[in-house]
């Protein structure tokens, strides 16, 4: 008996214990919970915007590290429609593919990333920085589709990846026109000012890329960029029977990293920044995080690459008569036409054929013209005399 | 005063009168529900007006402990008891049920508020926007094994269109429907042995959405946001199907909805008497129970919950129209002020433009359009602080789509306007080596004039 009472204690002891671990754990639990509340995105909905910005054969890289990415991006959970793709895209039907319709993005012909479900919203010459502008600011024609439109809001987290060949401060776009950190900068502060995103991931992958983070000003923006300025970014591996480098290194090497991220995944931005070292890539990938509000701890990469919801569970219901007869509409239905509908004439061709071409109008000169005029041939006769006017009349 | 310099003042302006005898009348009868519907044709019906009656203590129109009834119209009835201090506290809270709070004025105005006030969820319902597209998605994963019939049309007629017809003043809706085939969740549910039934849980159901979205053809929709209202009917191998919620316990909806995208119902089908049964089942899909919770849904993805309100309080039901005068109300409010706040956001905007680019050229329809902007703004504060909100709502709905189509009007981008800089940088290596010659020569002109002035006099 005596024997037993001080087990009993022993046992009632690590019962308090176990209790207070129990609790002590509970409430942990809780406080993480709301920790995490705190720091999680507050994001709906999730868009990409993938630019490629080089045309001809020998960027074929380009092209495939954009469809890589949008490979990853559309499998990690981003829909088409949320997706703005702009390609060249005269790589798969380039008469100097030797595997036509395909893009490799991994030498050996691993990884065919030019499926038959890419869907590349600008192509070809639609590729200009105007069309780049206009997709991010919005300031679209009327008449465009919706799926060449960035519909984002205020509440939607934007990717946008831009490649292609680049120097210390601008783009090149389709080797005819650039696109100057200042324009960009000032694009997305555009953006901002109509809360067309919540929180913008901004990844370059060019030759002297950081040069396009530097002049950022709005806030809620995180840029990573593959090289410094000053530094080049290396295309990663050639394969000898398409005769072309298919990638860059420090999108390969990011692409191998998001080949782990499933959309459940909870790895976080630091892990994105370490991603290609300098022994791996040659040139010191660079990223700029002081726009941004939370600390990249904190952002998960499927808050930028893949499309996680917010769901909420229902518990309401509305309650309805099961009966209900068929229901009058209360509002004015608008009236069908009565009369047959005509073919309305688009072009009048008749009245063009046979139309006297219009007289342009005589304008006189200018005044700069006729200023710069007087202005020469004072000088002529002031310079050499009056007297050589007899010999020129 | 929420920001550095948006400031907002709400007050609420309460007559307050003695009934008349025809309200004596209505209110002479047996229960709320009677009183409310005799109420309302001696009410005011004006949008934002709210009508509320005291009755005694001991007045047997409300049942034993509800102290507030809340009708399906502007009206409420507030039993009297506690003094005047508690009572004058109760209407005002009443008011505030009915119309709008600090709270819920601060989330329309979550833009310009900075973020660290408002939490991350603070603006998860759906932005005022001048027409919404809805969606009604039946997927049917397993058409070897279920037939599935559902009269959407017959439906939508009689349960949505009223509610619709409701909401017209808030905005325009329109309504299609579509059925998948062969479209899967993107998560496999867990079999349980005990209720012999599929779960899903709730952290899965994050990632149920987005395979499904890539196949639902939004992107063909209109350019208005688009709300998804998904009916999913499991396979015969993975039926019944049932959605856990975050304590384990089976969700009686069987639904669940995201903010501003839509909701997903699951809609199990009861298994065949006799397991020899031929497939294809044929499922004649219970329109009624689906169209509860997809009303119910919508009315949350608005944000017209019912459910942060205290115990005394009481709420009819609206029925078959979906929401009550005042819940259209509470609408009405946080949609007028959000939209003035993005009128006066796009505007300050697009000025801050036009003075960085000097050189930028505003085509006349764009300038009326701002004009008729401001106007329109102007007019909707007018009639926002003396409380009609009815004109003040179009006002504000005006003065959105003039101000959106000014500031997204193709001419305006900023890379079409060379800065001064520039121009500068272009013209002057072209004329400047031709200006060469010529500058020196008048030089010498000048020179040479001079000379000759002088020499004459020295002749003489």
């Amino acid at each position: 008996m005596a024997a037993a009472v001080p087990g009993a204690c022993w046992v009632r002891a690590v019962a308090a214990a176990l209790l207070l671990g129990c609790c002590g754990a509970a409430l942990a639990g809780g406080v993480q919970d709301q920790a995490e509340e705190f720091f999680r995105s507050g994001h709906t909905n999730n868009w990409a915007v993938l630019v490629c910005t080089s045309r001809f054969w020998f960027n074929y890289r380009h092209v495939a590290n954009t469809l890589s990415v949008y490979r990853s991006v559309k499998r990690l959970g981003i829909p088409d429609s949320h997706i703005v793709l702009m390609l060249a895209d005269d790589m798969a039907c380039n008469p100097r593919n030797p595997k036509p319709a395909t893009v490799f993005s991994h030498k050996n012909m691993e990884l065919n990333v030019y499926g038959d479900d890419v869907e590349v919203d600008y192509r070809s010459y639609e590729v200009t920085v105007e069309n780049f502008l206009r997709v991010l600011t919005g300031r679209i024609p009327p008449s465009t589709p919706r799926s060449k439109r960035l519909l984002s809001d205020d509440r939607s987290n934007i990717l946008i990846y831009m490649t292609g060949h680049g120097g210390n401060g601008f783009l090149k776009f389709q080797d005819s026109e650039e696109i100057t950190n200042v324009e960009l900068a000032d694009a997305f502060e555009q953006m901002w000012q109509k809360r067309r995103y919540n929180e913008l991931l901004f990844i370059i992958d060019t030759c002297q890329g950081a040069s396009m983070y530097e002049r950022f000003y709005s806030p809620n923006i995180m840029a990573l960029a593959s090289s410094q300025v000053g530094e080049d970014s290396l295309s990663h591996q050639p394969d000898l029977g398409i005769g072309v480098h298919l990638m860059d290194r420090y999108t390969f090497y990011v692409l191998e990293f998001l080949e782990e991220i499933h959309p459940a995944s909870q790895t976080n931005m630091n892990d994105l920044f370490q991603v290609c070292p300098k022994s791996l890539c040659v040139s010191t990938p660079g990223h700029r995080t002081d726009l941004f509000q939370r600390d990249p701890q904190n952002v998960l990469i499927t808050d930028f690459f893949g499309s996680v919801r917010k769901v909420e569970i229902t518990t309401e219901t509305v309650s309805l008569d099961n009966d209900l007869a068929g229901f009058e509409s209360n509002l004015p239905k608008d009236e069908l036409a009565t009369e047959p509908l005509k073919y309305a004439e688009q072009l009048p061709v008749a009245q063009i054929i046979h139309q006297k071409p219009k007289q342009k109008d005589w304008h006189p000169p200018g005044g700069f013209i006729l200023g710069l005029w007087a202005l020469i041939i004072m000088v002529f006769f002031k310079t050499y005399g009056i007297k050589h006017m007899k010999h020129i009349f | 005063p929420l920001a550095a310099r948006t400031s907002i003042t709400s007050r609420y302006e309460m007559v307050y009168r003695s009934t008349t005898a025809q309200e004596e009348a209505a209110l002479d009868v047996a229960t709320a529900q009677e009183a409310d519907a005799a109420l309302c044709p001696l009410q005011d019906a004006s949008l934002g007006a709210l009508t509320m009656y005291v009755v005694p203590k001991t007045s047997s129109l409300l049942p034993q402990g509800i102290s507030v009834y809340v009708g399906k119209h502007r009206g409420a009835l507030v039993r009297a008891g506690g003094g005047l201090a508690a009572l004058r506290t109760r209407l005002r809270q009443l008011t505030q049920v009915m119309s709008f709070t600090t709270s819920s004025i601060a989330a329309a105005l979550s833009d310009r508020v900075p973020d660290g006030q408002l939490g991350p969820d603070a603006r998860r319902h759906l932005k005022s926007s001048l027409g919404y597209e809805i969606t009604f998605s039946l997927l049917n994963p397993d058409p070897k094994s279920h037939v599935v019939d559902w009269d959407i049309e017959d439906a939508v007629n009689r349960y949505v269109q009223p509610v619709l017809d409701k909401l017209s003043l808030v905005a325009n809706f329109s309504v299609d429907s579509q059925i998948l085939y062969y479209a899967v969740l993107g998560v496999t549910p867990r079999f349980d042995k005990e209720s012999s039934s599929f779960l899903l849980s709730a952290h899965s159901l994050p990632h149920v959405i987005n395979p499904v979205e890539a196949r639902l053809g939004s992107s063909a929709a209109s350019l208005y946001p688009v709300l998804n209202f998904l009916l999913y009917v499991p396979e015969r191998s993975h039926s019944p199907l049932y959605i856990q919620d975050k304590d384990g316990a089976p969700v009686s909806t069987n639904a669940f909805h995201s903010p501003r995208w839509g909701g997903i119902m699951v809609y199990n089908v009861e298994a065949p008497a006799s397991p020899q049964a031929s497939l294809p089942l044929h499922v004649d899909v219970d329109m009624v129970r689906v169209m509860e919770v997809f009303l119910a849904q919508l009315r949350l993805l608005f944000g017209l919950s019912r459910e942060e309100l205290p115990p005394e309080f009481l709420l009819e039901s609206p029925g078959s129209e979906g929401l009550a005068d005042w819940e259209l109300d509470r609408l009405l409010w946080a949609h007028t002020v959000e939209n003035i706040a993005t009128v006066s956001t796009t505007l300050t905007s697009l000025a801050q433009l036009l003075d960085k680019i000097g050189n930028i050229v505003i085509k006349d329809d764009v300038a009326s359009e701002v004009y008729r902007a401001v106007a329109s703004a102007q007019s909707a504060m007018a009639k926002l602080a003396t409380g009609h909100l009815h004109s003040a709502f179009q006002a504000s709905k005006e003065a959105v789509t003039s101000s959106e189509r000014a500031f997204f009007d193709p001419s305006l981008l900023h890379l079409l306007y060379f800065p001064d800089d520039q121009k500068f940088a272009i013209y002057i290596p072209l004329f400047l080596p031709m200006a060469v010659p010529i500058l020196l020569s008048l030089a010498k002109i000048v020179r040479e004039t001079r000379q000759r002035k002088k020499e004459p006099t020295k002749m003489d």
